[in-house]
This record gives C-alpha cells, structure tokens and sequence, in this order.
C-alpha cells in the first residue's frame, strides 16, 4: 500500500509539471557575463521569450575557456542543454561527427539561410558533411587597436594613426605613467594579439600559409621573424598590465591607465556601456590601421540532439529567432559585432562599427584562428604566446622556433 | 562470532559473513572505478583520443610530446618546489604550534580554533584572498608603502621566478592548522608519565622532544605525512583561483596541465598521458615505502 501511494506521488510530481507546460524552458548556455554582453544577450532573450516560450540563461563566467569544458562534458555525459554558444568552427567538431548534435538544414533551407547569411564563410563554418549544425549569430573580428584618447593627450602625444606610430609613441605614454597596451593575464588574449599582429604585419598570404596549410617553413621563415619583433615590441609594452580579465584590460584604456589594447570588436561593448563615444573618448584602429583585413569568426548557436519533442520544436523556433532581422539588430549594437546578415539596417552604427562594415562591404575578409585550427593547437599556441608575454628572458628566436615545431605538428 | 569452528578454508571464507558481505559494495567500487578507471586511462593513453575516446593506439606519441612540451616541464619543477618545501614547512611549523598549545596554556582552545581556521575554507576562497593580500596595489605591498617606505616591492604574484612560493605561501597558511591539529593529538596521546620520567632523569625538554616524543608519534607522522602529501599532488584549485597558472605559464601545476589538455584543448590522449605521469610518479614514491611500512610487518 504504502509503496504504491508513494508511486503515486512520484508519478504525479512528473506529469504534473509536463501538463502545466504549455510555455517550453529552453536552456542556453553562453559564455556572454561581462557587462556590453550581458545587455546584448539579454536582447536575445527577450526575442525568444516574445515567442511564446521560455530562454531559461545558463551563463558561465569566465569566458570561453571556462565555460566550453562544461558544455562539452553536459552534452557527452548525456545531460544536454537546450542550446549552447560556440565559436563556430573547429570547437564542435567532433560533437558533430559523434552523432551528439542536432541537424538544423530544414530550418535553414526554410528559412533560406544560404541566401541571407554574408559573408557565405560563416555558414561553411557550421556545416559539415553538406548539412547545416549551427545558427551564427554575430561577427567577431579580432583584429581592433582600441586607444583611450585621453591617456595620448595626457601624454602629449597625437593618437597613432597605425602600428610603427603607436610603438613609436610608447615611451611618452610611459614616461606618463601610462602602460602603453593593455594584455591581460588569459592566455587566450596573448595568443589573440598575436595572431592580429601576424595578420596585420606579414599580411594574408603568409597568415593562411602558416594557419590553413599548416606551413612549418613558412613559420620559421624571416617573414614571421619581423612578427615575433613586433611581438617583442609589444610585450615590452605591455609590462605592467597586471590584470587578469580581458574586460579588466579594455577598462584600463576606458579609465586612460593604458594607452591601447589589442582586443576583438566585442571590446566595444564595453566603451559603450561606460559611456564613451567612438572617435571622441577612443580610437580604432581595424586591422592595427596597417592592413584593413577583419576575421569572420565570432559566436554561433549549436543544439543538442533532444529526445523531447516540445524542447526540440523550440530549438527550431529559437534558431529562427536568432537569425531574424530585428533580434541581429538588437543584438549586435549592444554587443559591438557586426550583424550576421548582410540585409539588415544598422543606421545606429557608431563609427567603428561602420569602419568594420565597410571592410565587410568591400570583402576584405579572411578566416581566423578558430575555423582553421584545432583546439589542442590553439592552446598550445595560447601556452607558448601567455609564456613569451609574461617571460622576459625568452627571445623572440626561441619563441619563432616553437611556434614553427607547433605548426608542424598542427592538425 | 559465527558457527562452530571447523577445519579447514571453509570456515575462512565464511567467518564474518555479514561484514564481508557489507563490503562488497565498497570492494566493488574500489576494483571497477578506481582500478578499472585508473587501467583505462593508461590504455587510451597510448591513443590518439581528442575530445572523444577512440581506440587507435599510437604507441608512445603522447608521452614523446608531453615529455616535449616547456608547460609539462614548469608543472613538474613547481610540484617539485612546491612539494619540498608544503611538505618540510608544514611538519616544521605544525609540530612547533602543537608544542607551544601543548605547554597548558590559557586560551588554548581559542587559539587552536585560530590556527585551524583557515582549513575551514576552501582552496578557491584561499587563493583568492591571498590573490588579493598580495596583489601589489591593494596588499601587503600598498600597505606598507603608505607607511610611508616608498621604495618596497612584494609582488610574487607578478614575477615569474618567485610566483611558485606565492602559492606557497597560501598553501602553508591553509594547511598548516591541520597538521598542528593532528600533531597535538599525537602529543595528547602521550604518557604523562614519560614526561615525569625524563624530568626526573633531568633531560632537558628540547631533547625529549626530539628523541623520545617524536619517536613515539610515528604513527600520528605518518598520516599526517599522507595527508599533506595527497594534497600536494593534487594541487589544482589553489593554483587556479590564485594565479590560474600566471603569469604566462611559471605557476603551473601537472594537475592543471591535465584538465587544460583533456577539455580546453579537446586532446583526451594528451591529458590520460599526463595523469598516467602523475600516477607513475606517486606510485615510484609510495610503493616502496608501503612495502616498507606495511609489507614487512605482515611477514613477521
């Protein structure tokens, strides 16, 4: 008796929450915590919510690195989630090839997502094997000097105009008490500014030689060598950072205690929510104003294979939704990035945004790091750049030398 | 007490049925998961696993390329230092801080809840808030340059070469009220009367430390020493909140190479091989001093 009322009451406490819902709870997870991404994210939910369902936010602090590690292993150890930010590119990979994510080509064929997504790299990124697994939602270039106007001014300096100008303009920065670029202690940050210092400086020719022919010669070569200079340059530069977050850095160039940093467009959401305005309070720089190249990396939704119908209807409801002219527009003013589809109005635009959208217009874009390279060798490529940043003592020649032994062994 | 007694195995296999066969579960646990866990990990170690296991075996490639790889090296000099200097400095001060409560005084109570305070917390709030107190523009360092020495430095957190010893720090303030906690029970353990034996004889209380309670304590060293030294191999948290293996890569432990390699970098097969390192290198210390502890007296 008594262990059949117990059923009982088990039994009800499962249907009854499947009865009252009518609303379906999706759970998202991202990565997006810092304030600019907190507001933009939240855009994203209020157009899913709109829909009639519910964007249950699983945020995890702690940028990309923290936050891959736990989807990953929720989604392998059978405990998926409703949805979940990627980079798109490489990151999912194998998630894809083991069967564990969900197949989004009727949605996009509906919603003829081949004709509206631009650049067409975006959509190559997410799909494998001719079908379709993620919905991008943004571009993220990496390749901005941000500059604090107000620390050149204090001193005494015009505000560079390229890179040789900014390097040339360091030791007044110092002599001002300002460290003249920010590099924050994640090892990502380091790795990312060298890749848009390789970019900018040895150019596109030689960035996909090395990156996406996995050219061992190539990155041992004189060319690469000028890039590991200007690395030097930029780790004497950056001494006496001493913060951690990347969003603890860009604040130092909002605050002027650092001239520059070398951060991704997603920086900008930061400037705007502290108020500052585009070419008045700071500069950019895209491409280090040397070579107006923009990456089209940036943020994509991937969704677990779901067992339950009603969840897996509201993936296809928030796939749509995220693409949707309205939610990119929302979305990607309050994030800084540029909107993932080349048909929409971004009137609000301030002036980086639209420098970046002319370099979009004109087609000057290249793949980055985390299409073309696994991720067992972007953190070998984050372990040996957080080392030559914080290590004084390791000469660029040693530096150029294992970066060309982890290219040769990239995959 | 069960049945009558018999001769022969039998009767072995069966006296204290009830007890054998509560444990079964925990044998159960013990042989599936940590054995079963610890022979899979060595197995697809030899593999190419990235973020999946898969079972395409490349002989001794991982092994080649961690034993290759400057951050696997750095872990394996901080463990080191690391592990010297927990281990002799928690012992050292542990055992002085036990000697002192146990010479009655007041207050003993009060001060033992202070010394082992700091175990109440976490390695995550510990590295923080050593994080902080030694962070130069909040901590010890602004302290005492507002008390007006303009010129001191003490940033380890910040330097490279000393960073190591910044966790130390943390680490020794953590973990030392323990031992302290553990030792003075090992000296509460002792006769009261050895100690009027040796006042009699006029031995003075340094030397009776040293030759004769310490020696008695054995027992109490050795878990104590089991204790500290688990803690140092598995060293990761601390590291994390405190310096997340900064700057660059100069506080990097082998425990934190192995969860970067097996989730951040998706290379499964890297990670298996860099714990099987860690296991090898436990394993060389403890088996032959098991052996030594515990094998020879059950042959006597």
């Amino acid at each position: 008796m008594k262990i059949r009322s117990m059923a009982a009451v088990l039994a009800a406490s499962v249907l009854l929450p499947l009865g009252a819902a009518n609303a379906t709870d999706l759970e998202v997870t991202h990565w997006w915590t810092s304030g600019g991404e907190a507001a933009a994210v939240a855009e994203l939910a209020k157009a899913f919510d709109a829909t009639g369902n519910k964007w249950v936010d699983g945020a995890i602090a702690g940028s990309g690195g923290t936050a891959r590690p736990i989807m990953i292993s929720r989604i392998t150890g059978g405990d998926p989630m409703g949805a979940t930010q990627f980079n798109h590119g490489r990151q999912a990979e194998e998630l894809v090839e083991a069967g564990l994510m969900r197949d989004l080509t009727d949605v996009a064929t509906r919603e003829h997502w081949k004709d509206v997504i631009k650049p067409a790299s975006l959509l190559d990124s997410c799909t494998i094997d001719g079908k379709i697994y993620c919905a991008p939602v943004n571009i993220h270039s990496w390749q901005w000097l941000w500059l604090s106007n107000a620390a050149f001014e204090k001193a005494g300096v015009a505000v560079p105009k390229n890179w040789d100008e900014f390097v040339a303009a360091a030791p007044a920065l110092e002599k001002a008490g300002i460290v003249p670029l920010a590099v924050g202690g994640q090892a990502w940050q380091a790795s990312g500014a060298f890749d848009v210092l390789m970019l900018a400086l040895a150019g596109k020719d030689t960035f996909y030689k090395v990156f996406k022919d996995k050219d061992a010669d190539m990155a041992a070569g004189p060319e690469m060598a000028k890039v590991f200079k200007a690395a030097d340059d930029a780790r004497r530069m950056s001494k006496g950072t001493n913060v951690q977050d990347w969003n603890q850095a860009t604040n130092m160039v909002i605050t002027g205690k650092a001239g520059g940093q070398i951060m991704g467009d997603w920086a900008q959401g930061e400037f705007a929510l502290a108020g500052q305005v585009a070419g008045k309070d700071y500069s950019c720089l895209p491409g280090l104003g040397v070579t107006d190249v923009i990456a089209t990396g940036g943020d994509a939704f991937y969704f677990p294979l779901l067992k339950d119908e009603e969840k897996s209807k509201a993936q296809e409801v928030l796939a749509s939704t995220l693409l949707a002219p309205a939610t990119q527009v929302a979305f990607n003013l309050k994030k800084g990035s540029l909107p993932v589809r080349g048909d929409v109005d971004l009137a609000a635009a301030n002036d980086c945004m639209k420098k970046g959208l002319d370099i979009l217009a004109k087609g000057n874009v290249i793949e980055w790091t985390d299409q073309l390279l696994s991720a067992d060798t972007q953190k070998q490529k984050e372990d040996l750049f957080s080392e030559f940043f914080a290590n004084p003592s390791l000469t660029p020649e040693d530096a150029q030398k294992r970066f060309a032994e982890i290219i040769a062994s990239a995959d | 007490m069960t049945g009558q007694p018999h001769a022969g195995r039998p009767s072995q296999l069966l006296r204290n049925l009830n007890a054998k066969i509560a444990s079964i579960p925990m044998i159960l646990t013990a042989v599936v998961i940590f054995l079963g866990g610890t022979i899979w990990t060595v197995v697809y170690s030899f593999t190419n696993s990235k973020l999946l296991p898969r079972a395409k075996f490349v002989g001794f490639d991982q092994y080649e390329r961690l034993w290759a790889a400057p951050r696997w090296i750095v872990s394996i000099e901080n463990l080191a230092i690391y592990g010297l200097f927990t281990l002799v400095f928690s012992l050292v001060i542990g055992f002085v801080l036990a000697a002192l409560m146990d010479q009655k005084i007041r207050f003993e109570n009060t001060f033992r809840t202070i010394f082992l305070y700091p175990f109440a917390l976490s390695f995550i709030v510990t590295g923080l808030v050593w994080q902080w107190i030694l962070n130069p523009e909040f901590g010890v360092q602004s302290v005492v340059r507002a008390l007006g020495w303009e010129s001191f430095a003490f940033d380890p957190l910040y330097n490279s070469k000393i960073v190591i010893y910044g966790v130390l720090i943390a680490g020794l303030w953590q973990g030392t009220g323990l031992v302290m906690c553990l030792l003075l029970a090992g000296l509460r353990g002792i006769d009261e009367d050895i100690w009027k034996a040796a006042r009699v004889d006029g031995i003075p209380m340094w030397r009776t430390y040293l030759f004769i309670v310490i020696p008695m304590m054995r027992p109490v060293f050795i878990t104590t020493l089991v204790i500290i030294a688990s803690g140092i191999v598995k060293v990761y948290d601390l590291v994390v909140a405190q310096t997340s293996g900064g700057p660059g890569i100069s506080s990097e432990v082998p425990a934190k190479y192995v969860y970067d390699y097996m989730f951040l970098a998706q290379n499964l097969g890297q990670g298996f091989a860099a714990s099987t390192m860690m296991l090898v290198t436990v394993a060389i210390i403890i088996v032959p001093w098991a052996y030594l502890e515990f094998g020879g007296r059950k042959r006597a």
